[in-house]
């Protein structure tokens, strides 16, 4: 009995059931990663115009979504939403609201920030060489920024991947949850079962978060 | 530049506290909105289909077992909801944090997640009729048995703050010494260490521990006043909540939730439990 933990894993369908979880985890994300990525772009161009109102606004955005836990931005998604306005919405649908919203605030930062360490010499230069404003963004602004944006992305998105594990409250059964009720359900047959469980469970995250990784070395690589 | 910088001041407070105002109001009225959102008997019936709130991760009480199929003694009651009403059943996975979200939201007809009537939450939701019981329970190591509250007086019991153990003996029982952790596990080790005699809290719980444990024995399995576990659905859901009633006053005319221990309880709780200190028929306590 002590070292049969792992047999848990092959028991039923409890494996492909993770995987079926882990699918969950990587379709909320992976959807709200390609729409906060553009979305994040024009923000973060938004956030650098001088013009005070767009600023006020782009600010308040930010800082709502940055101080707001997102498990209660989930809860305002899926049922606050509902008890305000009656309208249902599906926890998917929620999910990748939220999850989009946040993402595009922290995106947009992250252009935000890159955008201004461009310094102003090089629009100068820029300027000098009779390049319109266009042309200066097109060949000396977005070329540096994309450098700079690619580890900060990944890091974003891999976040966001680990972040997906608070949908659960919403009642999603996302790879985490799979976890626990796999635990669960043989606490009593198979105590040690929890070390196996969350040891595939890191496996799965790994594998899933690995790739991306990867994907941005070989970019970086190429743009240098 | 002082200027501006001003007015952007100005302008965040203002836009700051509309979004604040907004979602203060959007609590504030959920009396008109939800009164919308949920499905009477007739409207479940049509639609083929009830959703029902369990938790997927409890043992014994709703879980999900290795083929994925949802389990225990309040599945066992969901499924026959759903025969006799002539639907389908969907089980939507609630955790403790949302049970009570669910509820009040309509997003299910029913919850039965193992949720114990509060006033709190009865302001809320609609409680039905109970069918189950929590009262307190005593395990002891077996060479030194505790069967009866008054052996306990100059000992020292351990419990958990914030349960209801705690406030139990604090009221009831002054010359009982309590011992107090944070948290199950640490108060498990307690008594394992023997670092005091014996550990008090729910008997759903010490029973399910003791049968784990050997060398230790539920002595008290039924102490103080009973929390009773009840079905919840959204308030004013008048329809769904008369046939509720309706049908845990008729199942316990089967012993229906006797049959629902002796299938999903039984083998958690082995001997040592009595089921009549679990079960309620028929919404009746005591």
């Amino acid at each position: 009995m002590q070292d049969s933990g792992i047999s848990v894993l092959f028991m039923g369908k409890n494996f492909l059931r993770l995987l079926e979880g882990l699918w969950v985890t990587l379709r909320i994300s992976l959807i709200a990663v390609l729409l906060s990525i553009p979305l994040g772009i024009l923000f973060g161009m938004f956030m650098t115009m001088k013009n005070p109102v767009s600023r006020a606004v782009s600010r308040v955005y930010l800082e709502f979504i940055r101080i707001m836990p997102q498990l209660v931005l989930l809860f305002i998604a899926y049922f606050g939403v509902t008890r305000a306005f009656g309208w249902n919405l599906s926890a998917d649908v929620s999910a990748v609201i939220v999850f989009t919203l946040w993402g595009t605030a922290e995106m947009g930062d992250l252009v935000r920030g890159a955008l201004i360490s461009i310094p102003k010499h090089q629009y100068d230069s820029a300027a000098a060489l009779g390049m319109n404003k266009i042309q200066t963004f097109g060949y000396v602004v977005v070329p540096q920024t994309m450098r700079r944006l690619i580890p900060l992305t990944i890091n974003l998105t891999t976040r966001m991947i680990k972040t997906t594990s608070l949908v659960v409250l919403i009642g999603m059964t996302e790879v985490l949850k799979v976890g626990k009720q796999i635990i669960d359900a043989n606490r009593f047959d198979y105590p040690t079962a929890a070390l196996w469980v969350y040891g595939v469970i890191f496996l799965l995250y790994f594998l899933a978060c690995w790739p991306i990784s990867m994907l941005a070395k070989k970019l970086e690589k190429r743009w240098r | 530049m002082k200027r501006k910088n001003l007015f952007i001041k100005l302008i965040t407070l203002v836009v700051a506290s509309l979004l604040l105002v907004s979602s203060l109001a959007g609590c504030g009225d959920n009396k008109d909105g939800t009164a919308v959102s949920f499905r009477t008997l007739d409207e479940i019936k049509e639609s083929g289909k009830i959703v029902i709130g369990v938790f997927s991760d409890k043992a014994p009480f709703g879980y999900v077992d290795e083929n994925g199929k949802y389990q225990g003694y309040d599945v066992y009651f969901a499924e026959r909801i759903a025969k006799d009403l002539g639907v389908e059943v969907e089980y939507v996975s609630t955790d403790p944090a949302s049970r009570v979200e669910y509820a009040a939201t309509g997003k299910v007809d029913i919850i039965l997640a193992n949720f114990t009537v509060t006033e709190e939450r009865a302001q809320q939701v609609d409680f039905a009729l109970p069918y189950m019981k929590v009262k307190l329970g005593v395990v002891s190591p077996d060479n030194a048995l505790i069967t009866d509250v008054e052996q306990l007086s100059g000992k020292e019991l351990i419990v958990v703050k914030g349960t209801t153990a705690e406030t139990y003996f604090e009221k009831n029982y002054p010359n009982v010494k309590l011992q107090k952790y944070d948290e199950y596990a640490d108060a498990y080790n307690a008594l394992l260490d023997g670092r005091g005699d014996a550990f008090s809290t729910d008997n759903t719980e010490v029973l399910a521990w003791a049968i784990q444990n050997p060398g230790f024995t539920v002595g008290i399995d039924a102490l103080g006043n009973a929390d009773t576990i009840a079905p919840a659905v959204q308030k004013g859901n008048t329809t769904l909540l008369d046939w509720l009633n309706n049908e845990i006053e008729t199942l316990g005319k089967e012993n229906f939730f006797h049959a629902d221990y002796a299938a999903t309880l039984a083998s958690v709780y082995g001997d040592a439990a009595d089921p009549d200190n679990l079960v309620v028929e028929g919404g009746k306590v005591e």
